[in-house]
């Protein structure tokens, strides 16, 4: 059997799959939590919550109204993300003018309030959402055995990240955002609206998570704790990235799965440690992170 | 006697002009505040259609507060500013862009994050009438060699070429341009003043707050002298030669 550094080829890359899979996860969050954060300088502690409601959408909207995983997959993000909309206008907005740190607290609250309710209805053990059968068994590719849905993750969520590079870097709109980034009060003296500009930006931040939510489902135990762990790590890509671009949000965050999966491969003791590790190493070498923009 | 036939002589002409342009811009006992600060107090400027009016003062007198006040950028403001007809006071701030109103802030405010065609593009059209795409890089060539850079790396002069030209294009005909001169080589400041006349002539009402009067003075129809958040004095151009001597030592040159 071939080995690669003392490891057989088949688990190298096995770990190798599962860490692009984690890491697809963690861009598509922190790509959300970046948006938000650069137009509402808010940093989105529901966002783990978030995604949590995006997973538990979809297996309600199976179980109790029968909807597939390809409609859950389209319908999910709208609603979640739609009705997180509301909360900007009705909560984030009113404490939109006070410290930032404000926004940080309400929505920690809220995402304590999602899981709470969740746990009060359905317990913390978690529940089994079915893999669509297209998608289910795996490919055997020679060296190693490729499970479809853990490569479809990985499409879809590169897919997504794309498509958001796409509207933010390409598209009139995404203009609008990266100007409203850095100054919004002078696109609101252009007459741009930007408080529905923001209404929409933490629409889609959050229609973000809730799309990683409904991916994840069938990958993991849908449970109401399952984001708040993803999302401390989360926090950590976000900080080795920096906020200054979208690619690196990307980047950092395929890379920080890959390397999350090696060190299981290598020195398991330490695969959730070290993210931390280059975190640390990344604010003391480069503070505003690797693709950050040096204030 | 000299001084009478040229009363009577100007008279009919200026009555004339009175009443065929209206203010479009009415600006009556305006108060404005940042938190706790009271910043413009009780300011009155009334500018007509076609006009181009200067806010002069010294450094603090409140002429960048009454720009911003205007497009509802400060704290609270109290009064009326009317424009077009319109009473503004209450309006949300990026409703009074529609009524044709293109702010150019003193810093600026090219986004780095946009190359110069994105920023030129940037602003939303206001009302149709705007200068067409190829009629501004025609009016600003420097622009159109550099559409691919990102709006931070132009120059001083070429960053405010397109702080202007990106309020043109939105068909705009009342500009509030904040010290487009400031900090520019005096070649730049002779191009942007033919701009200015090019545009006065097309019609446009422009409010313009300058510290270089060397510059405001041949352009200006009236000027407005600013001190502690007030209108201290108001000098037509006309008086401008009679008055220089006292308006030097209002603005402390």
């Amino acid at each position: 059997m071939t080995m690669i550094f003392g490891v057989p080829m088949a688990v190298f890359m096995g770990q190798l799959t599962l860490g692009l899979v984690n890491g697809a996860f963690y861009a598509l969050l922190s790509l959300g939590l970046a948006v938000i954060f650069g137009l509402l300088k808010i940093v989105n502690f529901a966002h783990g919550a978030q995604y949590m409601l995006g997973a538990f959408a979809a297996l309600l909207a199976f179980n109790i109204l029968g909807i597939n995983y390809w409609l859950a997959l389209v319908l999910v993000p709208l609603t979640v993300g739609g009705l997180s909309m509301l909360i900007e206008r009705f909560l984030l907005r009113r404490i939109a003018h006070l410290d930032h740190l404000y926004g940080l607290l309400l929505t920690f609250g809220l995402a304590l309030i999602f899981e709470g309710t969740l746990i009060n209805w359905f317990g913390v053990s978690g529940a089994r959402y079915a893999t669509p059968e297209i998608l289910q068994g795996g490919l055997n590719l020679g060296f190693m055995f490729l499970p479809t849905y853990r490569a479809w993750v990985l499409v879809a969520a590169l897919a997504m990240c794309l498509f958001t590079w796409f509207m933010i870097e390409r598209t009139r709109l995404g203009a609008y955002l990266r100007a409203g980034t850095e100054n919004s009060q002078l696109m609101q003296a252009f007459g741009v609206n930007v408080p529905l500009l923001i209404t929409l930006t933490y629409g889609f931040g959050v229609g973000l998570a809730a799309f990683a939510g409904v991916l994840a489902a069938p990958l993991y135990p849908v449970s109401p704790t399952m984001g708040s762990s993803l999302l401390i790590v989360v926090f950590a890509v976000v900080v080795i990235g920096g906020m200054g671009s979208i690619l690196g949000a990307i980047l950092t965050g395929l890379g920080m799965g890959v390397i999350e999966g090696l060190t299981k491969v290598y020195y398991p003791e330490a695969a959730n440690t070290v993210i931390f590790l280059v975190m640390i190493l990344v604010l003391m070498l480069r503070p505003a992170g690797l693709f950050g923009k040096e204030a | 006697m000299s001084t009478v036939i040229d009363e009577v002589t100007r008279e009919p002409v200026e009555g004339r002009t009175a009443s065929r342009t209206r203010d479009i811009l009415k600006i009556t006992d305006l108060h404005a505040f940042y938190g706790e600060s009271h910043i413009l107090h009780g300011v009155n400027v009334n500018v007509k259609e076609g006009e181009l009016v200067t806010l002069l003062g010294r450094n603090g007198a409140g002429r960048s507060t009454t720009l911003k006040a205007i497009m509802n950028m400060v704290g609270r403001r109290t009064g009326s500013i009317v424009i077009g007809g319109q009473e503004t006071l209450a309006m949300k701030p990026h409703h009074i862009p529609r009524l044709g109103v293109g702010y150019c802030p003193e810093e600026r405010g090219i986004f780095a994050s946009l190359d110069v065609h994105e920023n030129l593009l940037l602003p939303p059209t206001v009302s149709s009438g705007g200068m067409s795409l190829d009629a501004i890089y025609a009016m600003f060539p420097n622009l159109f060699e550099r559409r691919k850079s990102q709006g931070t790396r132009l120059s001083g002069g070429e960053q405010q070429m397109l702080a202007m030209a990106r309020i043109l294009r939105t068909g705009a005909r009342i500009l509030l341009l904040d010290e487009i001169t400031e900090g520019l080589a005096p070649v730049i400041v002779q191009a942007l003043g033919e701009v200015l006349v090019k545009l006065k002539a097309s019609g446009m009402t422009i409010v313009l707050v300058e510290q270089n009067f060397r510059f405001a003075a041949p352009l200006a129809d009236r000027h407005f002298v600013m001190e502690h958040g007030e209108i201290i004095e108001e000098i037509s151009a006309a008086e401008l030669s009679s008055k220089r001597e006292h308006l030097n030592k209002l603005l402390g040159v």
